[in-house]
């Protein structure tokens, strides 16, 4: 039992933290393709996703590679800053989301707003075509950049690229497969949950690392990564907790 | 031009959506690097960091709710 037990609490947060991270992304980003396809056409829209799929390749194959030239602490250190305003910024989010302060993100909103600021650029023309290509490749571009630092960010430091890179690897596969099967925005997809648990795996990965770069000693050592993410957590949902006593009655449209 | 310039904004984003808070985030790690090996706390050094880090969440969300 405790040789099935270590593994998973080696390799299993970077994974499900990676799988959720890249979840979210990718839902972003496949509202913005399906309105390009649905609005000038899925050759147009699949042209511009590969290309920037492709180039995201190339990126990491290019800069993936120096990491390893990069000092374990300073590594440590730059990588645990990042990871913490990255996932305090998510989880503060979804915390006033959950408490009532913003609004939630609505991916049927966000594909109606793209559907008709594509129809607005004209008929099939050339530059019409031009930046509904060019939307496409944004978005997987904008999105993929954000996967692959999550994967880097909690893989990398901890010898853990593997599992990361298959965390999103997963979650890549699952929304391109809903997205062919469904051809709309995966609107029921539990974002702010998502982001809620992301901000606090996240952050704990953050706080651990650059604990580790400066340094200093955790209780447990590796285990204490859980013990990071039970806190945040618990300051998380008693943060929405007491934000909810002073929420507006209304949220405007904000996301 | 305007794309990598929109990209480069992204990025940024992606760590800063407040100012303030990514300042108070940069002065507690610079006084937790200073500080805390010095203090001999043993096991509770990373604690400690996690709690200035909670903190700055909370007064963050507490602002953000008062606006």
């Amino acid at each position: 039992m405790q040789a099935m037990i270590g593994p998973w609490t080696h390799i299993g947060p970077p994974l499900i933290a990676a799988f959720l991270a890249s979840l979210v992304e990718c839902v972003e980003a496949l509202t913005i393709v399906l309105a390009v396809g649905a609005v000038r056409g899925w050759r147009l829209a699949l042209g511009g996703a590969g290309a920037g799929a492709l180039l995201l390749v190339v990126l990491v194959l290019l800069l993936g590679p120096s990491l390893r030239l990069v000092p374990i602490q300073v590594l440590q250190v730059v990588i645990g800053v990042l990871l913490l305003l990255f996932g305090t910024r998510w989880l503060r989010k979804a915390i006033l989301r959950a408490s009532g302060f913003i609004a939630l993100r609505d991916e049927t909103a966000q594909f109606a707003k793209q559907t008709d600021a594509l129809q607005g650029d004209g008929g099939r023309d050339r530059v019409a075509d031009a930046i509904a290509w060019t939307t496409a490749f944004k978005a997987v571009v904008l999105e993929g950049l954000e996967v692959i630092f999550i994967v880097i960010a909690v893989g990398a430091v901890g010898d853990l690229l593997v599992p990361a890179g298959i965390g999103a690897g997963l979650a890549v596969l699952a929304v391109v497969a809903l997205g062919f099967i469904i051809h709309r925005p995966l609107a029921r997809v539990p974002e702010n949950s998502l982001k809620f648990v992301v901000g606090v795996m996240i952050s704990s990965f953050g706080v651990f690392w650059l604990g580790e770069g400066l340094g200093l000693a955790w209780p447990g050592n590796d285990l204490a990564l859980l013990g990071l993410i039970a806190g945040w957590l618990v300051l998380a949902l008693a943060m929405v907790q007491i934000l909810r006593s002073g929420a507006p009655a209304t949220v405007g449209g904000r996301s | 031009m305007s794309a990598l310039k929109q990209i480069a904004e992204e990025l940024w984003g992606l760590f800063v959506d407040d100012g303030l808070v990514a300042l108070a985030f940069f002065g507690w790690i610079v006084i937790a690097a200073l500080l805390l090996p010095r203090l001999h706390l043993a096991a509770a050094g990373g604690p400690v960091l996690f709690l200035g880090c909670a903190a700055i969440v909370v007064f963050s969300l507490l602002r953000a709710a008062r606006r």
